[in-house]
């Protein structure tokens, strides 16, 4: 893709759950600096595969390959070096509810460095600024709506610059003017931080939206990988089913 | 239709091999439960002495399970001790032998009431409260969050509270006895007649060191097992709302069953 080397790959991967098998061969490969979108229906297995991208899942068999290192056979200290390089935006924000919006995006640096408070500070209110919240560094998650939790969510995801971004459903449960906010700011987090991201959705004007790819996930494999423009033309048909019922009310 | 002929025609299962099923399937089950909770505390064993130590994460807890506590644990001691004197003395006024109101109660209390009913009272205040917390947290995503941030949940959430369980409800065991025998005091003395000399001078007569270290042992055992099955619940737990309130339910139950088990068993092994 594009020439750029691959960020990370997933090689043939299977995953079941007791007889359910979810992952049946996933392949997919995502280039450095690119924003890779997973799109597939509500139960396809995106989640499943997200979590195998970042060793929260193991696979029955297959490889997850992450700038050259298979992190499948890795033991938990080297998965926790591994994950330095990754930041992560949950379905639902997953902001620790306890703490306020200062301490969880400063629980990164907290955990991972050596910052006094007054750096802390200012880079939490860096990264807020970055996702449009100013001034609410004192309030707790409960305080805040779902957009805001998302955002904030993206806030501790790239506190630590990470060098690859997984988003787990980014727009799911907002409205419109949330939904375009969240899709600019995965568009300005590669562009002003340059990361990779891989994005799981079932928001088809998302996806067109912030993707250099998307992968179509479907009965546990990755039927297509192209960038938007080509896979509007795909004629793999759970593809053109998917994409047919939103383009067609929507074009 | 198909489905009707099909259930016809099937053979139906004799009804003694589905008692069986169903015996070997919660036999099983238990076995599985215990194997779980046994291979998290090995793992919270492994991690409690690994670096870094959460010193704050461990008073946090400290606080919430000891000093949290410390009220409603003396309450139950007072009253305990209260009840425990009243009834023992109305039996032993009969034949004359009162002067064996304190020694009944103290060893009661130091050996058997105290480790149990604290165990029991922190069970419900504190472990309902933990396997509640992490099994939202689970949920939620918190757990796979603070995973993904190169941080290990087990050292982070399951460690201090384990240590504040196994630490805490001895001490809290220690409270519960002297609320109680204060309780026992005030019932056999001042309200049964009974000489405070008497009362005394016999619980001391009676009462060994042993039989308080018999009873912080059981605590101690009691508090690491009702922690750990409520973290071992709650970080297992799926399923929404209605999967941590099943997950919550069912750690009060295993907690339960697990201080009058073990207390028989240490009852047992300590003599």
């Amino acid at each position: 893709m594009d020439g750029a080397r691959p960020m990370i790959q997933a090689i043939d991967l299977h995953k079941s759950f007791g007889t359910n098998h979810v992952l049946r061969g996933v392949n997919l490969s995502v280039a450095e600096g690119s924003t890779c979108v997973i799109l597939g229906a509500s139960g396809s297995g995106k989640t499943v595969l997200m979590k195998h991208l970042i060793g929260l899942l193991k696979p029955d068999s297959g490889r997850v390959i992450v700038e050259g290192e298979d992190i499948v056979s890795m033991s938990p200290e080297q998965l926790a070096v591994v994950r330095r390089k990754f930041g992560m935006v949950f379905q639902g924000a997953a902001l620790f509810d306890s703490m306020t919006v200062f301490e969880n995006v400063s629980f990164p640096l907290r955990e991972q460095t050596k910052m006094s408070e007054a750096e802390m500070r200012k880079a939490v209110g860096r990264k807020l600024e970055i996702v449009g919240l100013v001034g609410i560094e004192d309030k707790y998650p409960a305080d805040l709506s779902g957009g805001m939790r998302k955002r904030v969510g993206l806030a501790r995801a790239i506190i630590l610059d990470p060098k690859i971004v997984l988003y787990d459903e980014p727009t799911t449960g907002l409205d419109p003017i949330n939904t375009d906010y969240v899709d600019q700011m995965i568009i300005d987090a590669k562009r002003a931080l340059g990361v990779t991201s891989v994005v799981i959705s079932h928001d088809v004007a998302s996806a067109f939206k912030v993707s250099d790819t998307i992968a179509f996930l479907t009965d546990g494999r990755i039927v297509e990988q192209l960038p938007p423009k080509l896979l509007r033309k795909s004629e793999h048909p759970a593809v053109k089913l998917f994409l047919s019922t939103w383009f067609g009310k929507n074009d | 239709m198909a489905d009707e002929v099909e259930k016809a025609v099937r053979p139906q299962p004799n009804p003694a091999y589905l008692v069986v099923e169903y015996i070997g399937k919660r036999v099983t089950g238990v076995i599985e439960e215990v194997g779980g909770v046994a291979s998290l505390g090995i793992d919270v064993a492994r991690w409690s002495i690994r670096p870094p130590i959460r010193v704050d994460n461990l008073f946090a807890q400290l606080d919430f399970v000891g000093v949290g506590s410390i009220f409603i644990v003396m309450l139950t001691g007072v009253f305990s001790g209260m009840v425990f004197a009243h009834q023992s003395s109305r039996a032993f006024l009969l034949f004359n032998a009162e002067s064996l109101v304190g020694p009944t109660v103290a060893l009661t209390l130091t050996r058997e009431l105290a480790p149990v009913f604290t165990a029991l009272m922190v069970t419900m205040r504190a472990v309902s409260a933990m396997c509640t917390e992490l099994g939202t947290m689970r949920v939620t995503e918190q757990v796979d969050a603070l995973e993904t941030m190169a941080v290990n949940p087990v050292q982070y959430l399951l460690v201090p509270r384990v240590i504040a369980g196994l630490v805490m409800v001895p001490l809290l065991s220690m409270l519960f006895n002297t609320a109680g025998m204060a309780g026992a005091y005030f019932v056999a003395v001042n309200l049964q007649g009974i000489s405070a000399g008497t009362f005394l001078h016999r619980t001391q007569q009676w009462l060994d060191p042993e039989d308080i270290t018999e009873g912080l042992i059981k605590a101690a055992v009691f508090g690491f097992a009702v922690t750990l099955i409520g973290c071992y619940k709650g970080y297992n737990a799926s399923g929404g709302a209605k999967g941590v309130g099943q997950a919550t339910t069912e750690a009060m139950v295993a907690s339960a069953l697990a201080i009058v088990m073990l207390d028989y068993v240490l009852g047992v092994a300590l003599h």
